[in-house]
């Protein structure tokens, strides 16, 4: 019942990817896979996107951590939408005890002042909420079995686990500084693995590329690389007749006039073409010598079924 | 395409308008905005004769190099290796955002206090990092392009924001931060000294004001308040400047085109753009949709394909037929499927023209790439 969770050792999992692969929907899926055996797990997004809100056909999370989806077995999947002045209200409040005051300073954006001036005080914020969620116990057990970030994409997932280079212009001394330490450290230990979302497409494969380079020169653990919307492989004879077509079409009782086959032989030797490119970009990312996992495409679209035949696919990789 | 239900797009129509000086091409990220605005830019100097200038954002590098576009010094240089026949000549750039940054401010302020900002540490760091700064420069370096009057046609790809409204929002956004009364609120200058101190303004302030030091640290905040004494001296230039160029976003001479890719996503982001455009009274010119598919054979449905496929399979011999009648059932639902997802948008705006683009099979890295985009893009 728990192998699975042995092929997936982290407990905290950070899903980052080039934009439009298809990160959200595998973090959700890990998520899901994560929860069967009557785990518990929590996904979480930090961009404000609302992703997982769409994802789930949910209305907007608000900054509090929700049940979304129950997996056979009584596992359960939360959901937090950590939003950065809501982040930042919650330090002020516990650090410095200015709950109300805070609350009246951000109708007139001072919070908002704050993020913006200091880039790097949202990130740590954002982190350090994931690393508590991550080790919160209560009554001797941890809450969560796994997290599983929805991270910000390849071209900004360096900068944003950078923490102490971020923080290194603020206080250099106080709960910021302590937090973002205790960040750092959890993200370079063996109870975090940042997997990289990709397609099979050039800029998606390169940026998965130097999204590794950068991890690995922080000392960040890097998972798996997670090839999203694969299609079976056909025409793995390489090559297409007309001839060929012709009789299959007669035999199939379809048309077979020289429309057809062309129609027909076109679309063949475009998807060769295409598988082609693809083989080669596989043969890119091989190279980095990470784990793969490669998910189908989901031809109707990610629905709560597509999303359950991803996590059982990255569960049993 | 015959299968979307929107009117069909003039593009060249659009790129030969002596009256249309500006063409901004939006949209999500990762769409192909960039190679639209070049392939654009290209079509207009080649087929149309116009002296074209495309300010690119963040190209791909292979494009990029091909473009010529390695160039940092923030200006535009002319591409090589295009058709000059119709006299028309493609001169291309890559925003700098940082260099673009100091040249709002050598141009508002004295040359003194420009070199105070620029030697100011939270300048350097911070300037290109707050949320806005690129789409800020990207408008105020269309500003520039054409106050020059230089250009005959200015073709403007955007940042790859989160979303796609930032490109307008943005900059607004920025102007307020940097002009603005926070600022100078919290960071009020001593009156003598020249050490800034916190304004307290009011009780809650003052706390805040203290939290903020500590979580900031004294001299982020130092540098900041140097850094705002410095801006003083711009009067409210950057809002000028900003409001100056959504002006010109207004004006006739300004298209309007939103990219996207039929994906549900990118559509929805291509739809709050074009409501906006409507609310901002700015010209939407039409609709890109990149990435589309289409089936060389419409007479023979998914359906039919796929089980004509199963009935071979069993018989056991025409495993190439098989597998082309199963590749063509899953491009027949493929292009269904982009039709309806192109729907949702060209349903709620039925009077914007759009041109669909055939997904290529590679990305476009050259000159060559962009001028079979731009065909495509007039058919």
């Amino acid at each position: 019942m728990g192998e699975h969770v042995n092929r997936w050792p982290a407990r905290l999992h950070v899903v980052t990817g080039k934009g439009g692969t298809g990160k959200t929907s595998v973090a959700a899926a890990l998520a899901l896979g994560l929860a069967t055996g009557g785990r518990r797990t929590l996904l979480v997004e930090v961009e404000g996107r609302q992703g997982i809100a769409q994802l789930f056909d949910k209305a907007p999370l608000p900054y509090q951590e929700l049940r979304i989806a129950t997996v056979a077995g009584g596992g359960e999947v939360r959901a937090l939408a950590v939003d950065a002045e809501e982040a930042l209200l919650e330090y002020l409040d516990m650090f410095y005890h200015l709950g109300a005051a805070g609350r009246a300073l951000r109708k007139v954006g001072a919070i908002d002042f704050a993020t913006t001036i200091a880039p790097g005080l949202r990130d740590v914020l954002l982190t350090g909420k994931v690393k508590e969620s991550t080790t919160r116990s209560h009554e001797g057990r941890r809450v969560y079995d796994a997290v599983v970030l929805d991270a910000p994409p390849t071209g900004r997932i360096g900068r944003f686990l950078n923490v102490t280079a971020e923080t290194a212009r603020l206080a250099k001394m106080g709960p910021i500084k302590t937090q973002s330490e205790g960040v750092a450290s959890l993200l370079r230990s063996p109870i975090t693995a940042v997997h990289v979302v990709t397609l099979l497409e050039e800029m998606p494969v390169q940026e998965t590329l130097d999204a590794i380079a950068e991890l690995d020169a922080l000392r960040i653990p890097v998972g798996r690389i997670i090839v999203n919307a694969t299609r079976p492989a056909l025409l793995t004879g390489g090559k297409v007749t007309k001839a060929d077509l012709r009789r299959g079409l007669a035999a199939a009782g379809l048309p077979a006039d020289p429309a057809a086959v062309s129609g027909l032989a076109a679309e063949a030797k475009a998807y060769l073409t295409r598988h082609e490119l693809e083989e080669s970009l596989r043969a890119d990312l091989a190279e980095v010598g990470r784990p793969t996992i490669e998910l189908p495409l989901l031809p109707q679209g990610v629905d709560r079924a597509g999303l359950d035949e991803l996590a059982a696919r990255l569960m049993s990789a | 395409m015959a299968e979307l239900t929107a009117e069909r797009l003039d593009v060249d129509g659009l790129l030969a308008d002596p009256g249309i000086r500006i063409v901004v091409c939006c949209g999500a990220g990762g769409v192909g905005k960039t190679t639209t605005a070049a392939a654009l830019g290209l079509r207009a100097a080649e087929v149309h004769g116009r002296r074209t200038v495309v300010l690119t954002i963040d190209p791909a590098r292979r494009l990029a190099q091909s473009m010529g576009l390695s160039e940092l010094d923030n200006t535009p240089r002319q591409v090589k290796g295009i058709d000059a026949a119709n006299g028309g000549e493609l001169h291309a750039m890559m925003l700098d955002m940082k260099r673009t940054f100091d040249e709002v401010v050598q141009q508002h302020t004295t040359p003194q206090r420009a070199a105070e900002i620029f030697a100011n540490p939270f300048y350097q760091a911070m300037s290109s990092t707050f949320a806005g700064t690129q789409e800020y420069m990207a408008m105020e370096k269309l500003g520039q392009l054409r106050a020059t009057d230089e250009w005959d046609l200015i073709v403007v790809d955007t940042p790859p924001s989160r979303s796609a409204l930032d490109f307008l929002d943005a900059p607004a956004r920025l102007s307020r931060f940097l002009d603005g009364r926070m600022l100078r609120m919290l960071l009020a200058p001593a009156r003598s000294g020249g050490r800034s101190m916190f304004s307290l303004v009011t009780a809650s302030f003052g706390l805040f004001s203290r939290a903020v030091q500590k979580i900031l640290g004294a001299q982020l905040l130092t540098d900041l308040s140097g850094f705002v004494a410095a801006l003083d001296s711009m009067f409210g230039g950057f809002r000028q400047r900003a409001d100056d160029t959504y002006r010109i976003l207004q004006d006739p001479q300004t298209a309007f085109l939103v990219v996207a890719a039929p994906e549900r996503d990118a559509v929805r982001e291509a739809a709050y753009f074009a409501e906006r455009l409507v609310t901002d009274r700015m010209p939407l010119a039409g609709l890109v949709l990149n990435r589309m598919h289409r089936s060389e054979l419409a007479t023979l449905s998914a359906e039919h394909s796929e089980k004509a496929a199963d009935r071979l399979a069993a018989a056991g011999d025409q495993q190439v037929t098989v597998d082309a009648l199963r590749i063509h059932a899953a491009l027949m639902r493929q292009t269904e499927r982009e039709v309806r997802v192109a729907a949702t948008f060209t349903d709620a705006f039925p009077a914007v023209p759009a041109a669909a683009v055939a997904a290529q099979p590679a990305d476009v890295h050259d000159v060559d790439g962009l001028r079979t985009i731009g065909a495509l893009l007039a058919a």
